[in-house]
């Protein structure tokens, strides 16, 4: 790790400031990513701005239609809200499905969407129930949030604020993990509800990605059986040392039906 | 009344032998106070950070080190021909491996880098950071070779010869052949055939290699703290590499955060860091971060096997036919060698079994990758995987029930003392016996109905069973006879207190597999007094007897037989001076409980506190001439058989998802034959834990390395360990078999978990993919390789 200034802003206004101040800035929230990059020496900022000392980012709420989670909130805090179980139950288990005990204590919704690694859950949580991140200047669908790998639709500077979820009639998060790190080898959400039927992948891909075939499908019948012929390019998927294009492919519809069977039975 | 013989040991009254007695140190491990080599801290200490070669295969044209000198905190930086000046090179061949080839080695690189990760440049700073720090300003300039990479293809003509001087890239080769394999393979009447794949993998160590090597030039002493499974053979390599004299150096490791035959090579790092202190007449520490584990810590396995096994119509197996070919590092390992593993593989195969016709063929070639050697089961979960899968696929063939087949080939309980085809000498094995016990243990026939009826419903699961036969507590055959300077005896020193508590040295060390408290319960039993009142010292070359210390199966074995004669020995100088105080004969006396006692009639007479007080504060009261001996010591070396070899049989349940080609391992057991089990807790430690590694062999665990000779998987993120996770309850129970050549009979313990594992798990899953014609012959068994079997992708 080389050396760096830390900066523990307690508004946004002053996060945002220490950002364009400095010389080469990055912003921290959990740090699940960013430190094993710093000690890794493979990114040396000149300043790292915290977030964590910022109230208003912290928070899950119902709001009406929706639960919206403050970008601070620790993964095992959308796992053990009543709020989100109550409502999206989907995204509990996602929550709870990440990494390991240590990671989701300390790991951020906001974080983990800002990065947006193409094997991380909240992604496919994110796309698959059409939420919205709302930032300290804007509000961003997330089917335009998500650009490519490791990037997304934030300016520089740009802090999240929150996530909207809308709450759907019912949805299910199935991921088959890789078992070193349990992210994603590929994870499917699946929702049903006043947007209709969404099927968002992680994992698989370069990013996360909706099968509009399987959305139209399950929209004229939600069972697996519906999805159980279509297969979906292995072109342009990931390869690498946990997996083949061919094999991702595979596996997008048989854990897309086993998300369309963990909606079924939770509602 | 006198005249009647000793109890031996496992008559004793009190006997802590055979009970599952808690770790004495298990409350000083989880109060934090455990003394690892990685905690060590001296003043004036400093910092070793090696830059390591990018490439698998390149020549140093140059190193500009002169930015790295200037850097803050920077103490000195030694290149290759530096530390060479200190230190001698060594050469990883034993004398009984004939033809074996490896060049010399040197701590670091000198004008090639033979693999990706080998330490090039030592840059020593005040802190670890600042030497980190100066590595980045070396300027070392390579030029890139082409690397050899494959080992099928690493004999072929076209390949660049990776040392010229040996001519070619063969380390060794070797092969066994007796009886008629030809004949037998033309007679029978089935003959299975296998091509296997068992990939690299490496320890894994809680803790990572580490050294705080402290030279002081006063009395040209060396100190070394190391993280090391067999301290003497260390100090022994440092006297004679560093040219110092055996006294002088000392090797100390008293705590190991896991070590499964990771810590018993020679590493250029350690050598490195010892050199580095006594250049500077500071000490110098090093710790191995785990992208340096990954890329310099011995890596294990790497083989192809090509096996058939030769049957009748009945089922009786006839022969094994195999050839094996390992692909290791540049260089063969010092001191034990990079071609053991290979040499157990073509001893092992087919060696539960009763067969007269065998032969087997070893190449082991040298490749651009991590160095190679021994680790946890050295060569024992290829054969088992290799044996057991043949054995399999032919009752499948034949439609025999797996059991029965076993049942009918085994090299029967009645047929010891026994020499196998491959020329292994069994004292006494109970492989029937042990098949017996498992048959009922997992309630076989129940599990078989399990199976069937819900392979109705859909669910695949697998039964199966693997059978193993392991060398264990090996005497001199092993490495002695081919000239490494490894003992295969071990001592134990004991010494009344005047309190009369006892002190306990000894040769055999604690990994973490239980040593001390073994060594306490033999020490108790035969001296007669409570556990808790033997101390136990270990791994310290300063402060024990010489010895070969913890591996291939032996610690228990061979130290328990030295603790029994220590113990023996004090006991009878106690009651010499107990007899003298009490005017009878020693004979006449036990010790029980801490007491002087009459031997026939248990009557207290004098506790052994009163014998401590009088040997040494009131000899005057003694006899004259009568000289308290309350300090012994006593070696052992194993007898009879060059290794004590144990069996058992293992049984994997799983299910196979044949949508994602996962597998569930719901659970394992295993039954496992050690001779005279000293703590059955222990045992069953140790048979979890290397079920564990074996696990990760048939699941997860492989090297991966790229055409280039990149390690592309360095990390824990990305390297698949089995976590608690994935591991199914794992139930172990006893057969006992005690070795006649030693006094309790004890046998090895620590690797039958990994030996048979692997192979019985890939008996299971392909179990539960025989109904879908499918077959995985390759490890690990990942969802992917199990898909592509099923034809899914």
């Amino acid at each position: 790790m080389y050396d760096f200034q830390y900066h523990r802003p307690t508004s946004l206004d002053e996060a945002s400031r220490m950002l364009s101040g400095a010389e080469e800035a990055s912003f921290i929230a959990g740090g699940q990513t960013l430190l094993q990059t710093l000690r890794q020496r493979l990114a040396q900022p000149s300043d790292v701005v915290d977030l964590g000392g910022i109230a208003e980012l912290r928070g899950i709420s119902r709001e009406g239609d929706n639960v919206v989670i403050g970008a601070m909130s620790r993964h095992n805090e959308v796992a053990g809200s009543a709020d989100v179980a109550g409502a999206i139950p989907a995204l509990a288990t996602l929550a709870g499905g990440i990494g390991d005990a240590q990671v989701r204590n300390m790991g951020t919704i906001g974080g983990s969407i800002a990065n947006n690694d193409p094997a991380a859950d909240y992604p496919a949580g994110l796309l698959g129930l059409g939420a919205t991140v709302v930032t300290n200047n804007r509000e961003i669908p997330a089917d335009d949030f998500f650009v490519d790998m490791f990037e997304t639709a934030l300016e520089p500077g740009e802090i999240i604020r929150s996530v909207r979820f809308p709450v759907p009639q019912r949805a299910g998060y199935v991921k088959f993990d890789q078992p070193a790190s349990r992210y994603a080898l590929v994870g499917v959400m699946v929702s049903q509800g006043a947007g209709g039927v969404r099927v968002a992948v992680t994992g698989a891909g370069p990013s996360v990605f909706r099968v509009s075939e399987m959305e139209d499908a399950l929209g004229r019948d939600f069972s697996a059986d519906a999805i159980a012929g279509i297969r979906i390019p292995s072109d342009g998927l990931n390869a690498d040392i946990h997996g083949s294009p061919e094999y991702r492919a595979h596996l997008v519809t048989v854990i897309a039906q086993r998300a369309v069977n963990a909606a079924l039975q939770a509602h | 009344m006198s005249e009647k013989p000793p109890l031996s040991v496992l008559d004793r009254p009190n006997s802590y032998i055979g009970r599952s007695v808690p770790r004495p140190n298990a409350r000083r491990l989880l109060a934090g106070r455990g003394q690892y080599p990685t905690d060590m801290v001296l003043p004036r200490m400093v910092h070793v950070a090696f830059a390591r070669s990018p490439f698998a295969h390149a020549r140093i044209r140059s190193i500009d080190t002169e930015a790295a000198r200037a850097a803050p905190g920077v103490v000195a930086v030694a290149t290759g021909a530096d530390i060479a000046r200190l230190c001698k090179p060594w050469v990883g061949t034993l004398d009984h491996f004939a033809g074996m080839k490896s060049p010399p080695q040197y701590p670091l690189a000198m004008e090639k880098a033979t693999w990706q990760g080998e330490p090039v440049v030592a840059v020593v700073a005040e802190s670890r950071a600042e030497a980190e720090d100066a590595l980045e300003l070396l300027d070392i300039d390579y030029e890139e070779l082409t690397p050899v990479t494959d080992p099928e293809t690493a004999l072929d003509p076209a390949t660049p010869v990776i040392h010229e001087d040996l001519g070619d890239n063969l380390c060794f080769s070797s092969r066994v052949d007796a009886g008629d394999v030809d004949a037998a393979f033309a007679d029978a009447d089935l003959v299975v055939e296998e091509e296997f794949h068992f990939p690299r993998h490496t320890g894994v160590t809680l803790e990572p290699r580490v050294i705080t090597a402290d030279y002081d030039p006063s009395e040209e002493r060396l100190t070394a703290y190391h993280g090391s499974q067999t301290p003497y053979q260390m100090q022994d390599v440092y006297a004679r590499h560093l040219g110092l004299a055996e006294e002088n150096v000392r090797v100390l490791c008293k705590d190991l955060g896991g070590a499964f035959g990771i810590k018993l090579h020679v590493h250029g790092e350690e050598m490195t860091t010892c050199a580095l202190s006594m250049m500077l007449g500071r000490p110098v520490k090093w710790v191995a971060d785990r992208l340096e584990s990954f890329v310099s810590d011995i890596h294990a396995r790497d083989h192809r096997v090509r096996a058939r096994m030769a049957v009748t119509a009945e089922g009786r197996i006839v022969g094994f036919d195999v050839d094996d070919l390992t692909g290791v590092g540049p260089y063969s390992v010092f001191p034990r060698t990079s071609a053991v593993e290979g040499n157990q593989v073509i001893k092992l195969v087919g060696a539960p079994y009763a067969i007269e016709h065998y032969r087997a063929a070893l190449k082991v070639v040298l490749q651009n990758k991590n160095v190679m050697s021994q680790y946890r089961a050295v060569g024992h979960p290829i054969a088992f995987a290799v044996t057991e899968s043949l054995v399999d696929k032919a009752a499948a063939e034949l439609d025999m029930d797996p059991v029965a087949i076993r049942r009918a080939n085994y090299v029967p309980d009645d047929a010891y003392p026994y020499k196998t085809a491959s020329g292994m000498a069994y004292e006494q094995l109970s492989l029937q016996q042990s098949l017996d016990r498992l048959v009922e243990f997992i309630d076989y026939e129940g599990l078989r109905r399990e199976q069937a009826q819900l392979r109705e419903k859909g669910v695949y699961r697998g039964i199966g069973l693997g059978t193993f036969v392991e060398i264990t507590a090996p005497g001199a055959a092993f490495y002695g006879v081919g000239g490494a300077r490894i003992s295969a005896q071990d001592g134990c020193s004991m010494k009344l207190e005047p309190s009369g508590r006892v002190q306990l040295a000894i040769s055999i060390n604690e990994l973490g597999q239980g040593t001390e408290t073994i060594v306490a319960q033999v020490a108790a039993t035969e001296l007669g007094v409570s556990m808790e009142d033997i101390r136990v010292t270990t791994g310290d070359t300063g402060s024990t007897p010489y010895g070969g210390a913890a591996w291939a199966s032996r610690a228990a074995a061979i130290g328990s037989e030295a603790t029994v004669r220590a113990a023996r020995a004090l006991r009878e100088n106690i009651l010499e001076v107990a007899g003298a105080v009490l005017q009878e004969a020693p004979a006449d006396l036990d010790i029980r409980d801490g007491q002087i006692v009459g031997r026939e009639s248990g009557e207290e007479r004098l506790s052994v506190a009163e014998v401590g007080r009088v040997g040494y504060f009131r000899p005057d009261t003694l006899p004259p001439d009568f000289h308290p001996q309350l300090s012994v010591v006593r070696h052992y070396a194993p007898q009879g058989l060059p290794f004590a070899f144990t069996n058992g049989i293992h049984a994997s349940y799983v299910e196979v998802d044949v949508e994602t080609g996962g597998v569930t391992l719901l659970k394992h057991w295993v039954v496992e034959d050690c001779g005279r089990v000293l703590n059955p807790k222990l045992v069953e430690e140790q048979a979890r834990g290397g079920v564990a590694q074996g696990i990760g062999m048939a699941l997860f665990e492989e090297c991966l390395y790229s055409e280039e000779g990149q390690l592309t998987n360095a990390s824990l993120a990305d390297y698949l360990v089995p976590l608690s996770s994935e591991l199914p309850d794992i139930h172990v129970t006893h057969v006992e078999t005690p070795t006649q050549y030693s006094e309790i009979g004890a046998k090895g313990a620590g690797e039958a978990g990994t030996a048979a594992s692997p192979g019985a798990i890939m008996n299971a899953v392909n179990d539960a993919l025989r109904p879908l014609g499918a077959r995985v012959s390759a490890m690990p068994m990942t969802p992917e390789r199990i898909l592509t079997a099923l034809g899914r992708i």
